[in-house]
């Protein structure tokens, strides 16, 4: 084989890997949504958060230090070696829910009925007030996350596929990214395990009920304060393994809450309410915007991959307003 | 009526508490604590603060007269940068020093047109080194194209002074502050011969796969980075990914802090940054710090970050301005001086080592020398290198010059045109 088809099969390769990526975001966008219709403006900042949440955990931070040494005057900032990954992540899933208990009870409840702009306002507050929670509680300094997942490129692939190139050409064999296998993984597994809690559980089929109608389903006694709880302490956990598969890769620091601008794309192209479209919404966005930065950008001065997501996901709209695995909505007037 | 008065004198004291003392010495600082880039906001604020506090407590302030800090949070954007700005400005600042390219680049009409003294140290608009035309805005001691020289001048001497044929690639942040270093990187690859890829990242930089496999196809001999914020560990931990040699991986100084190398761990071993300032904490003055900021409580942080690059960086430019200030004092022959005549201070500073030893940096910087014609110091910088394991920078070049051949055209050229699209006509300088 050439080297430049070899290589065109690298991009690919990877640009799937890195849709993978931007799908863990989405499918905690995916997931409110379909449940209560709140596009939840804050999943990228709860990624931060729980990612800040399980580092702490991990390192045994004292949570809210600076703030107890300023009021105090004390200089704690420890509290030992920290806890096993395993604990670590228990414990934060289990903030995660209690987090997700607090935003029901203090501020959908109240919202109940309302229009969806005044929930995604909502949401926009949450996302700043988290911002500045985690902030508080864990510093704003760049943390290291290493949860024992291995990183860095595959030799094993790399002398593989060197093989594959015509004799006599120079290539240096394919790049994949170890962390991005790991991703793809805990992607696959995460889709397979919400599909079978949704099918085969009763709070999975309450949840569906939800999603389909929320008036039906609170007629036949299911709580909506109960699913919204349920949904947002899921949505939690997949920005948990978000926020694990990014802090991994770039270590835990602020800027980790934009990786939801990364998803937006993605929603646009597979729907806000499709889980698979979450996944095939990202894979195509993946590959269409490192498939263009390496043919396309170069005409335009390189760095044309985070505007072609969105120019890529627009494409689609004009041929299926809904997203790809959207609902077609119907309105009678 | 008792209730009117008690919230009268609270609303008072509250005034009061919020205006500085009309004979303080007012240094606004514009830093970002929060956002995407607080990380390394916050120990250049902290050192910043710091040692103005240090002036205060071991000094009693400048000639006798206290200073204050002014800190407005700008968040790393330029609209809430120019917001600090006017809300600030009329308050007796002296000095703005923006910490952003972005803010400096619209505060250089405002503060000229309003007379105060801009000094972006180490980053901003390069050609503001020409005092001739950016009678108000100063740049020493060094700029971005400084940087950019003395990069290639150690691949230069890592080559035995031949880098004919070799590759250079730059990723840089697709920003006004990355794109700086790229007619010169040109104008010296035509005088050296190496080949130059360019390769720019978006804002933030979290994903970057797409530049690094072009790296890893291109096999480019060097990699230059002109990154901030998360793009720098991200850029690094690729690097380590596809296994490029981190001793060929040089950033520039806003990409060569602890923040940028520990999160990728071991494989940082040997990176590479350049820089205008000494590293560590191995300098008299942080004992000062510690004796009378840190340990008396009244660290503008919790005094862990006291060493870091950050830190030392914004306590350098604290020192700065605080020697431009004495210069000013001594010049106007009063303590309580203006914002002009900072600038005047600012114009006739002179720093040598046997000063710097006083101020317990010896050795830290370069000596500075600033004049009428030249806001932008000595241009020297050094190469520091990282140590993973001991987790510490530690410098492997001494201060050495940039190419003026090819940079003093280049200034001339930028500012000249800046000077004509604004109706300027440059002042003498003899």
């Amino acid at each position: 084989m050439s080297p430049d088809f070899l290589n065109f099969v690298e991009i690919v390769l990877n640009g799937l890997m890195a849709g993978v990526m931007y799908s863990l975001v989405a499918l905690g966008f995916v997931l409110i949504f379909k449940a209560s219709g709140i596009f939840n403006f804050a999943q990228g900042v709860m990624a931060l958060f729980a990612a800040l949440t399980l580092v702490g955990l991990q390192t045994g931070q004292v949570p809210f230090a600076h703030l107890i040494n300023a009021i105090l005057g004390s200089n704690v900032h420890h509290w030992g070696d920290g806890m096993n990954t395993f604990l670590a992540i228990f414990l934060t899933m289990g903030v995660m829910i209690l987090l997700a208990w607090l935003v029901e009870k203090i501020v959908l409840k109240h919202l109940v009925n309302q229009e969806p702009i005044i929930l995604f306002m909502a949401t926009i507050g949450l996302a700043y007030f988290l911002e500045g929670l985690g902030d508080l509680m864990w510093g704003a300094d760049i943390k290291t996350l290493d949860v024992g997942l291995p990183v860095g490129g595959s030799f094993w692939w790399e002398d593989l596929t060197r093989e594959w190139a015509a004799t006599g050409t120079e290539y240096y064999g394919m790049y994949i990214d170890v962390l991005d296998v790991s991703a793809t993984l805990i992607a696959l597994v995460l889709v397979i395990v919400l599909s079978l809690f949704s099918q085969y559980t009763a709070t999975g089929r309450a949840l569906r009920a939800v999603a389909d109608d929320h008036q039906a389903a609170m007629s036949v006694g299911i709580s909506l304060r109960t699913i919204w709880v349920i949904v947002w302490s899921i949505a939690g956990f997949v920005a948990l393994v978000a926020g694990i598969m990014w802090g991994t890769k770039s270590g835990v620091q602020f800027s980790l809450s934009l990786i939801a601008l990364k998803a937006l794309p993605v929603l646009i192209l597979g729907g806000f309410t499709s889980i698979p479209g979450a996944i095939i919404g990202g894979l195509i966005i993946g590959v269409g915007e490192k498939l263009a930065e390496a043919y396309i950008g170069p005409f335009f001065g390189g760095a044309i991959e985070n505007w072609f997501a969105y120019m890529l996901a627009l494409a689609f709209l004009l041929f299926r307003p809904q997203g790809l695995f959207g609902e077609k909505i119907i309105e009678r007037i | 009526m008792k209730f009117t008065k008690t919230i009268m004198a609270g609303a008072l004291a509250v005034m009061v508490g919020a205006t500085p003392a009309l004979a303080d010495l007012v240094f606004p600082s514009l830093s970002y604590r929060t956002g995407p880039y607080a990380a390394n906001g916050i120990p250049f604020a902290d050192g910043y603060a710091d040692y103005l506090t240090l002036v205060n407590e071991r000094d009693g302030g400048i000639g006798g007269i206290k200073t204050q800090l002014l800190e407005c949070e700008t968040g790393y954007n330029t609209e809430k940068g120019v917001e600090c700005y006017e809300s600030t400005k009329g308050q007796g600042a002296l000095i703005y020093q923006p910490l952003s390219t972005g803010i400096t680049y619209q505060l250089i009409p405002k503060a000229t047109a309003d007379g105060i003294p801009v000094h972006s140290m180490g980053y901003g608009r390069t050609s503001a080194a020409n005092g001739k035309v950016f009678e108000w805005i100063f740049n020493y001691p060094a700029n971005y194209w400084d940087g950019a020289s003395v990069i290639v001048n150690d691949i230069i001497k890592a080559n035995g002074g031949d880098v004919k044929g070799k590759k250079i690639a730059l990723v840089y942040h697709n920003s006004a502050y990355g794109k700086e270093p790229i007619r010169t990187l040109e104008e010296l690859a035509k005088k050296h011969g190496y080949e130059l890829s360019l390769l720019p990242v978006d804002h933030p930089g979290q994903e970057q796969k797409s530049q690094w496999l072009q790296i890893r196809r291109d096999r480019p001999d060097y990699v230059l980075m002109w990154g901030w914020g998360v793009m720098n560990a991200v850029a690094i931990q690729e690097a380590v990914n596809i296994r490029f040699n981190m001793e060929n991986f040089y950033g520039i100084w806003w990409s060569g802090s602890e923040n940028d190398v520990i999160p990728a761990g071991a494989g940082a071993n040997g990176y590479k940054a350049a820089t205008f300032h000494g590293v560590g904490a191995d300098y008299p003055v942080f004992a000062d710090i510690k004796k009378h900021v840190v340990d008396t409580g009244k660290a503008a942080g919790a005094g862990d970050q006291v060493g870091t690059v950050l830190y030392n960086r914004g306590m350098y430019a604290a020192m700065l301005a605080v020697e431009a200030a004495r210069k000013a004092q001594e010049i106007a022959g009063k303590p309580d001086i203006t914002a002009a005549d900072m600038r005047n201070g600012m114009e006739a500073l002179v720093i040598d080592q046997a000063r710097m030893t006083e101020l317990g940096l010896p050795g830290f910087g370069p000596e500075i020398n600033v004049t009428c014609a030249s806001h932008g110091g000595p241009g020297l910088g050094a190469i520091q290198q990282w140590d993973a394991a001991a987790k510490t920078w530690s410098l492997v070049s001494d201060f050495g010059p940039a190419d003026r051949d090819v940079l003093d055209p280049l200034i001339a050229e930028d500012s000249e045109a800046f000077a004509k699209e604004n109706n300027i006509t440059p002042r003498p300088c003899s």
